[in-house]
């Protein structure tokens, strides 16, 4: 029997329809991408309970949930408002969880160090930041020990600054305690910072599902989905620091250079995401150039798309993404198979493998 | 005089009590309920704050009366009749103050929202654990407002008591009743320290709810 996450639904109110059939790896971090109104909440829904399918079966490791109520599902939910219980402390809502959990899951302390919780406790819940609140709602939701987090976009209310600081809370607290997430976002940012693997829902069906590189590569650009074609790409760390305070990275045998990497170690591998629009083509290679991170690489597919030319590019294994005008496209004289040079004006570190 | 203000806080307090254990799950169902007749069950909930005492004591003195089954049915059991008694004064107060227990406290658990008891369920708490653990202490002013106007509204009422409990000594005479047998003895300095007294109480009990504050607030008659 599979220990997955077995989906097989279908779920319809009013003009929206939601129709899946996917098996989910119970281990990692899945997110759930695509655009408002393509059901991902509805999906997390269905998931814990909240909601019940018109027909269809919902199993996680051979148990069958479908007919199960939300507080006899041992998945724990993060929603997009912490939903903290106003009449409770920190502690309170937290032990809410505890005497409430399961046996086996987390232990109180461990969760309150991961998340930094320490000099929250006291306090009451009125009292706390937007972060702070959705890291104690994080704690609360491990602390009754799931076999399956439930994320609903919980960073969505937050402004940038608090989302940048409690990113690498969630990241760290998803691998410390193993338990298997379904991210649910429509920021490609968090899916390529937190993701393994990305189901794509389009009105309210899987239009992708696979490991999160490929699936960040095959993303068109489509209009008003908020984010840019790309890639996401895994390199070792070949030299932490040099003396002008950059780290070298090996991508595949050729190297990147970029501004000095925090809290990497020789050997280690990092996750970066370079965008389309960031990548440059030459068809030699270049000389006397500031731009110093050259790749070579086969061009495996060109796109012609109004002005723009889509190039996807072979780097001996990782692939890339490049964005330029049909016109430059056509002056190199750009065709599948041929060899050339991306230059990569910026590359962002996603974390760390 | 003590006598009718014994019996006045002793028929309020039972019927306080008993309202409260009847409202608490009728208010939560309509407030979470998504049935079709729920309107007909929120009309026959508050119909007591419009139909006239007299009409309201009217029917419940027919239905007590051992002529019908129900007071026949009373009277096989217990040996007494329902109307003119104590039990009867209850029966009637939990029916006329039944919309000032149930209004203040549905508001109260419609505020609560779906949201809240979503997280506690999502936390492992079973339905009447997240009733008990969530809904209640959120709704803590609402119930106190209830609990506050179910009383002070069964201490104040005279044309329900009148119809279905008579004016009996220490059975069914209760403080508005014994201003009206006070005022039509012309006894008017009894009459006025009832009167003053219950003034004072109304008007403190007032304060004190409108102090609890943002319980919705019900026409007081």
């Amino acid at each position: 029997m599979s220990a997955d996450l077995v989906l097989n639904l279908a779920y319809r109110r009013g003009d929206f329809a939601l129709e899946l059939d996917a098996s989910i790896p119970p281990a990692g971090v899945t997110g759930v991408f695509g655009p408002s109104g393509a059901g991902k909440t509805t999906l997390l829904r269905l998931i814990a309970g909240f909601d019940r399918p018109d027909r269809g079966r919902i199993v996680f490791d051979g148990e069958d949930w479908t007919g199960l109520p939300p507080s006899r599902r041992p998945v724990g939910t993060v929603f997009q408002a912490p939903r903290l219980f106003p009449h409770l402390s920190v502690r309170g809502n937290l032990d809410y969880a505890v005497k409430r959990a399961a046996a086996g899951g987390p232990a109180f302390a461990d969760v309150v160090e991961a998340l930094d919780l320490a000099s929250l406790l006291d306090r009451r819940v009125q009292t706390l930041s937007g972060g702070e609140a959705q890291r104690v709602a994080l704690g609360r939701a491990l602390m009754t020990a799931p076999r399956l987090l439930l994320l609903d976009e919980p960073l969505a209310a937050l402004d940038a600054d608090r989302k940048a600081a409690i990113l690498p809370y969630l990241g760290t607290a998803l691998k410390r305690f193993a338990i298997p997430a379904l991210y649910v976002s429509h920021s490609i940012d968090e899916m390529a910072r937190l993701a393994d693997r990305i189901l794509v829902l389009r009105d309210g069906r899987a239009a992708a599902f696979g490991p999160a590189g490929a699936v960040i590569e095959g993303l068109d650009p489509a209009p008003g989905e908020g984010f840019e074609a790309g890639v996401i790409v895994e390199a070792k760390v070949a030299e932490a620091a040099n003396a002008y305070g950059l780290s070298r990275l090996d991508l595949a045998g050729q190297t990147l250079t970029v501004p000095g990497l925090d809290g990497v170690s020789e050997g280690g591998v990092v996750r970066l995401r370079i965008r389309a629009r960031d990548v440059a083509i030459a068809a030699q290679r270049p000389e006397g150039l500031s731009i110093r991170n050259v790749i070579e690489a086969s061009l495996l597919e060109r796109r012609d798309q109004g002005v723009h030319a889509d190039l996807l590019l072979d780097a001996g294994g990782p692939h890339l993404r490049a964005r330029i005008t049909r016109e430059s496209a056509d002056a190199l004289g750009l065709a599948e198979g041929q060899t050339v040079f991306a230059l990569i004006k910026t590359v962002s570190l996603e974390g760390l493998v | 005089m003590t006598g009718p203000i014994l019996l006045t806080l002793a028929l309020a307090s039972v019927t306080t009590l008993i309202l409260m254990a009847l409202a608490l799950p009728l208010a939560w169902w309509l407030a979470t309920t998504h049935s079709r007749i729920k309107p007909v069950i929120e009309a026959v909930t508050a119909l007591p704050l419009i139909l006239p005492p007299t009409v309201l004591g009217f029917y419940l003195l027919l239905l007590m009366a051992p002529a019908s089954p129900v007071g026949g049915f009373w009277l096989e059991v217990t040996g007494s009749t329902l109307a003119f008694s104590f039990t009867g004064l209850v029966v009637a107060s939990v029916i006329y103050s039944l919309p000032f227990a149930v209004q203040p406290l549905q508001a109260a658990f419609e505020r609560v929202g779906t949201d809240m008891m979503e997280a506690a369920a999502s936390l492992r708490a079973r339905p009447l654990d997240a009733f008990l653990s969530v809904a209640l202490p959120l709704s803590a002013r609402g119930a106190l407002t209830a609990a506050v106007l179910s009383f002070a509204h069964t201490v104040g009422e005279f044309g329900v008591i009148l119809m279905v409990g008579g004016n009996i000594e220490g059975r069914t005479r209760t403080i508005s009743i014994a201003v009206w047998e006070h005022v039509e003895s012309l006894e008017y300095a009894e009459a006025h320290a009832l009167s003053a007294g219950l003034l004072v109480f109304a008007f403190v009990t007032l304060i004190a709810v409108y102090a609890l504050g943002r319980g919705r607030m019900l026409h007081v008659r």
